[in-house]
């Protein structure tokens, strides 16, 4: 099995935009995919990851739990008015127990684009590939 | 879209009989290339509408049709909930009862010129917008449900406007039937701090010009004039609404089986109106209708604040108030019979025709302004409903100019500084916490926007009345 490097990347939706998480655990590509979820507000380089938040999920398959996991950080990006660059996930039997880290939203230092709605089940996919890789993405509502 | 696929039932109606699981036809309200323009998505989610159950007469997509989440963007449908109907959460969307309303100024172009840069600058200080930014107001939890349940007549009463603002928004400002208890704790908490607030994305606040009448006598007993300037909100129900989207969406899409509704599409969650799901979710989205009614009252009392201090003498009337994303019970003609539907609009306007009962008195005879907001370089326009919009598509037209390009793509083409400098140039001025939102947002984005309302008119959906063009245009 090759060594899978942790990324995240958009992808096009005529509207609003897909975010994709890739990496060697189901984890990590779960943590990619909040990086891409950050990258669709800002810059997360631009985010300084000071204040920790957690965050845990249940669902009933792989794939509730990843929308969840990203809608989870929806609402604390809302209520918290908090952006996030650094994440944390451990999944044991459709649970998530997370840590996140952050700082408040600053327009001037992050010139947030757009605030995202949503995670939707448009383009939901949770798999392994064949080498090994995890890919989890889906489609934001913006 | 290969127009192939379509029976071409006139110039801008396009049908797909049922096939498959398809209970009724599909029907496309468009020009050939508009509808050759629209992504195969939409095709599919049309069909798929189709297949739901207690669906009456057709699915139908507007000429602004696009990719959207189960419905597309432009689509509507009605469902009889004694036909086993159902109603659907991914059919009214995350951003329930986001809308446009219009004020009318009294005020011309001649006036603003001067102070046009004064003028953008203060309604930038004044509006939050964008990522982040809360409202003035913060509120508890009594405050809330009183919200939820009152609406625009909610805000009215603490102040934010007058009676006869009600009178000229859809519902008279006040959505009956909503139930807050039926909204989650986590929505009112997003929603707390976010009363009067614009959001971001393709929501604005613009001052506008009015560029050309198409019917003078409507114009007129609308009380827009050439060269007159008026005020275009577009905005939503704020976090609120998002929560109890994303909420009742995942509910509904575990819950599908238990109730027997085979979904082609996730996005299509939805459940029986006779069920108590339905009825929670129902409770809770004309909650957010009233939410997004309140909010939009709100900024419609900040901008008044502005213009006070520019122009003493000018009185805001708000013209009309429409909302985009609802579903809502209304009564229409079926097989020569009025019966109750349950109408979803996802990104389509009401557009009552002449005589209508929820109209108000002023217009009644006349019919429902249907406002279309444009994009921030092109034009918004104005048009009236029709008696023809009522037996074509539940009395229902297009809401917008509708994307052609991703947010990915838009930022490849256009740079946010080079956007705000060219639309400058053209008179137009931007206010925005972000560049890149801007190129995400450039008007090259969207579909021409006057081949959108021209379907619109020419396929008898609504009839257009008026163009506007912005002088101003605040982004979040």
């Amino acid at each position: 099995m090759q060594t899978t490097i942790n990324r995240w990347e958009h992808f096009p939706h005529q509207a609003d935009i897909g975010v994709r998480g890739i990496g060697g655990s189901k984890e990590k590509a779960f943590e990619q995919a909040a990086l891409a979820l950050t990258a669709v507000i800002t810059d997360p380089q631009l985010i300084s990851p000071e204040i920790a938040v957690t965050i845990s999920c249940q669902a009933p398959d792989g794939e509730l739990l990843f929308v969840d996991w990203l809608n989870a950080l929806i609402y604390e990006i809302s209520t918290r008015k908090m952006l996030f660059s650094r994440f944390e996930v451990i999944i044991k039997n459709s649970h998530i127990d997370a840590m996140a880290w952050g700082e408040k939203i600053q327009v001037s230092k992050h010139k947030p684009a757009v605030e995202v709605k949503g995670a939707t089940y448009t383009d939901l996919h949770v798999r392994q590939e064949e080498n090994g890789t995890w890919i989890a993405q889906c489609v934001v509502d913006v | 879209m290969d127009t192939s696929l379509f029976i071409r039932q006139s110039e801008y109606e396009w049908r797909i009989d049922p096939t498959g699981k398809m209970r009724v036809p599909a029907i496309i309200y468009a020009s050939e290339a508009l509808l050759r323009e629209m992504d195969h998505k939409v095709y599919e989610q049309i069909t798929n509408v189709a297949t739901l159950p207690g669906i009456e007469k057709a699915a139908y997509a507007m000429p602004d049709a696009h990719w959207g989440y189960g419905f597309p963007i432009g689509g509507v449908a009605a469902f009889d909930a004694d036909r086993g109907g159902v109603i659907s959460a991914g059919g009214v969307g995350f951003d329930i009862s986001c809308g446009v309303r219009n004020l009318l100024t009294g005020l011309t172009v001649a006036d603003i010129i001067p102070v046009q840069k004064k003028l953008a600058d203060a309604l930038y200080d004044k509006i939050p917008a964008g990522v982040g930014s809360t409202g003035y107001l913060s509120l508890n939890s009594t405050e809330m449900d009183a919200m939820l349940s009152g609406g625009a007549r909610w805000a009215v009463e603490r102040g934010y406007g007058t009676t006869e603002d009600l009178e000229h928004t859809e519902e008279h400002g006040c959505m009956a039937g909503a139930q807050p208890a039926q909204v989650s704790d986590h929505a009112k908490k997003r929603q707390r701090d976010e009363m009067g607030t614009l959001g971001s994305g393709n929501h604005y606040l613009e001052i506008q010009r009015v560029a050309e009448i198409f019917d003078e006598n409507t114009a007129n007993a609308f009380g827009v004039h050439m060269d007159n300037i008026v005020v275009s909100i577009h905005c939503g129900s704020r976090g609120l609404g998002h929560q109890i989207g994303t909420e009742f969406l995942r509910t509904m899409a575990i819950a599908a089986a238990e109730y027997g509704i085979d979904l082609p599409d996730r996005e299509l969650a939805c459940a029986p109106i006779h069920s108590s799901l339905g009825q929670d979710y129902l409770g809770a989205m004309r909650a957010a209708i009233n939410c997004a009614l309140a909010n939009r009252q709100i900024i419609t009392h900040l901008v008044r604040q502005v213009f006070a201090a520019l122009f003493p003498q000018a009185e805001l009337k708000l013209l009309y108030d429409v909302s985009h994303n609802t579903c809502k019970v209304e009564e229409h003609i079926i097989n020569g019979a009025p019966k109750r539907l349950y109408i979803h609009r996802k990104g389509a306007t009401r557009a009552f025709g002449p005589g209508h009962p929820d109209i108000p008195q002023a217009f009644r005879a006349i019919g429902q302004p249907v406002l279309i907001g444009g994009t921030m370089g092109t034009s918004s326009y104005i048009l009236v409903g029709t008696s023809e919009g009522m037996a074509r598509s539940f009395g229902s037209a297009c809401h917008g100019a509708g994307r052609s390009m991703s947010r990915h793509q838009a930022t490849r083409q256009w740079w946010g500084h080079t956007l705000v400098d060219e639309l400058a140039h053209q008179g137009i001025l931007i206010r925005s916490p972000s560049l890149r939102g801007i190129a995400e947002e450039a008007p090259g984005a969207y579909k021409d926007v006057s081949a959108v309302v021209d379907a619109a008119d020419q396929g008898k959906l609504a009839r257009k009345v008026a163009k506007l063009v912005p002088l101003i245009c605040i982004k979040g």
